[in-house]
């Protein structure tokens, strides 16, 4: 199962406050072991909200659009990873790999399971027989 | 020949081949990820040469021969090393130079059964093991992997390589188990060798013309698996099913020597030696007693089939309820239309269209186009024109067979014509 691991924004991260060089080597070593162990998918960072819009669409009329910079709290991203885990117990694991930033604040990360539209493999048995029930009820 | 036209040509070989090298090297190296690189290499010098050389007589013993040698060659330079760094030593206590003669000209075909075993150890998920053997055993590339479960390349890429991981980690035997561990893995042996069974015949029904190959080496494997485990009813089931759907696959050889397929529905076609050996597998399976299996319940059903002489004969409120038991035993929207169709013909239109849209609404079914097909099948023999015609305008929208859709057409305004009256 494919996991969603959302790193909300804060304020040092909305500043483009750069981060310390031991916290860039952690975290480089952190998705490079990642990668390793065949567990990452995608790892993107979020430029600051500053050059963000967000639109509100209403059942009627137009969306309103409104300009960043939005408050750093719990609804803003910084940055995801999206990661493949037997498990929650086991992305929970992964999720505390990410290093603290240290120093600036607090950082949060909300864990979200990515909805599958993936399938299971094909049964050529019942595909097959499938085809051949439909000719007979056809010529029925 | 010109480059890309040996490249086509090792494709094609390298999708029968590599089974059989991976297998082989795994038995030397001990390490599945390394095996399929040292078998890749092999393939990578074989569109150097072959363009100049022309293809050899045995194109599969040159590449295992090339791959052997660089085998043995990696073997060597670790055993220098381990000389020097003692923790590498697991490679010399592993492979001996009798285990090397031994893999030189050793059987193949355990191998690949060796290799099933090992990739349905119990640490491995159900989803990583289909990626591993879509691979390994079924030559897939991870574009074709991640195509054929709507899923990203990514994310087959990585399960492979975590896959492989676990298995080095785990230290993964490449023994055949026996007694409770063989018990224990074989439902999922069972269920590889029928993914590659239903790899070979879907794809042949596209455009790879080698894959009646795969069919036959997943019938082989099954075969050999109901020696080893004659007890297990389920092994007979597999094999009755995949012998009887065999049947119904026929090959012929075209003007060029090229094996042209016919996917035939006409029974007179069917293969009479496959479904005997079907057959025969099946009264094996209800020997030993016990409630019919999926598989055994889904060949049962194709017994059926290929039992009736003609398809009026077809007995329909059997197979309507061996239908209701797999329903039971291993529920999903396709086995629920097929039992709709059975139920339909042994019991009437209605009841059909009464299963049919309890699963109407699922999402699994949302760009099926058997679905609006039989539903709409179904509404005609009703006298439902109008609700008829809808479902064949659905299903001919849906689907990308052409002859198909010319049929649903027809079906369509055949129901217009009607519902006018």
């Amino acid at each position: 199962m494919r996991f969603m691991l959302l790193v909300k924004a804060t304020g040092c991260s909305e500043a483009g406050v750069p981060h310390s060089r031991e916290h860039r080597f952690a975290k480089e070593a952190s998705l490079a072991s990642m990668a390793e162990a065949g567990v990452l998918l995608a790892a993107e960072r979020l430029q600051p909200s500053s050059g963000g819009i967000r639109m509100a669409f209403s059942p009627e009329g137009e969306p309103e659009l409104e300009c960043g910079p939005f408050p750093a709290d719990s609804w803003l991203l910084a940055e995801y990873l999206v990661i493949e885990s037997e498990s929650m117990e086991e992305a929970i694991g992964w999720a505390r790999r990410i290093p603290a930033p240290g120093g600036c604040e607090r950082m949060e990360v909300e864990l979200r399971r990515l909805e599958d539209k993936a399938h299971g493999p094909r049964n050529i048995g019942l595909e097959n027989d499938l085809a051949l029930q439909l000719g007979m009820l056809r010529q029925d | 020949m010109n480059r890309p036209a040996a490249r086509r040509t090792v494709d094609a070989i390298w999708r029968i081949e590599a089974p059989k090298l991976i297998a082989a090297l795994t038995r030397m190296v001990r390490d599945v990820g390394l095996a399929e690189d040292l078998a890749q290499d092999a393939m990578v010098v074989a569109l150097e040469r072959w363009p100049e050389t022309g293809i050899p007589d045995n194109p599969g013993a040159w590449l295992m021969t090339v791959a052997k040698r660089r085998a043995i060659d990696w073997i060597r330079r670790n055993r220098q090393r381990d000389d020097k760094y003692a923790e590498l030593a697991r490679v010399s206590e592993l492979i001996s130079e009798d285990d090397m003669d031994k893999a030189l000209d050793g059987e193949v075909g355990d191998d690949l059964l060796r290799l099933v075993f090992m990739t349905c150890h119990p640490a491995l998920s159900r989803e990583a093991r289909v990626a591993l053997t879509l691979r390994l055993l079924c030559g897939l590339t991870t574009e074709e992997i991640a195509r054929s479960f709507l899923t990203s390349e990514p994310t087959v890429a990585q399960r492979i390589v975590r896959a492989k991981k676990t298995l080095n980690a785990e230290r993964s035997s490449f023994e055949m188990p026996s007694g409770e561990e063989l018990a224990e893995r074989l439902s999922a042996v069972l269920e590889v060798v029928y993914l590659m069974f239903n790899e070979g015949y879907a794809a042949t029904s596209g455009e790879h013309w080698v894959r009646p190959l795969l069919c036959q080496e997943a019938l082989r494997l099954g075969r050999i698996l109901a020696e080893l485990a004659p007890r297990e009813p389920e092994v007979h089931g597999l094999v009755a099913l995949m012998e009887i759907q065999a049947s119904r696959l026929r090959t012929r050889v075209g003007d060029q020597g090229e094996p042209v397929l016919l996917l035939d529905q006409d029974r007179a076609q069917w293969d009479r030696l496959l479904i005997r050996r079907g057959l025969a597998a099946l009264e094996r399976c209800r020997k030993l007693g016990r409630p019919l299996g999926p598989y055994a319940l889904q060949a049962a059903i194709a017994a059926c089939h290929a039992e009736a002489p003609t398809s009026e004969e077809t007995n329909w409120i059997r197979i309507a309820a061996l239908y209701e038991a797999l329903s039971r035993q291993a529920p999903s929207p396709i086995v629920e239309l097929n039992r709709a169709v059975a139920v339909a013909m042994a019991f009437g239109p209605a009841y059909g269209l009464q299963i049919v849209d309890e699963i109407a609404g699922l999402s699994a079914l949302e760009n099926y186009h058997l679905l609006p097909s039989v539903r709409g099948e179904l509404l005609r023999k009703l006298g439902r024109y109008g609700e008829a015609r809808l479902e064949f305008e659905r299903a001919a929208a849906m689907t990308r067979n052409v002859r198909e859709q010319e049929l649903l057409c027809a079906r369509a305004a055949e129901c217009d014509a009607r519902s006018s009256d």
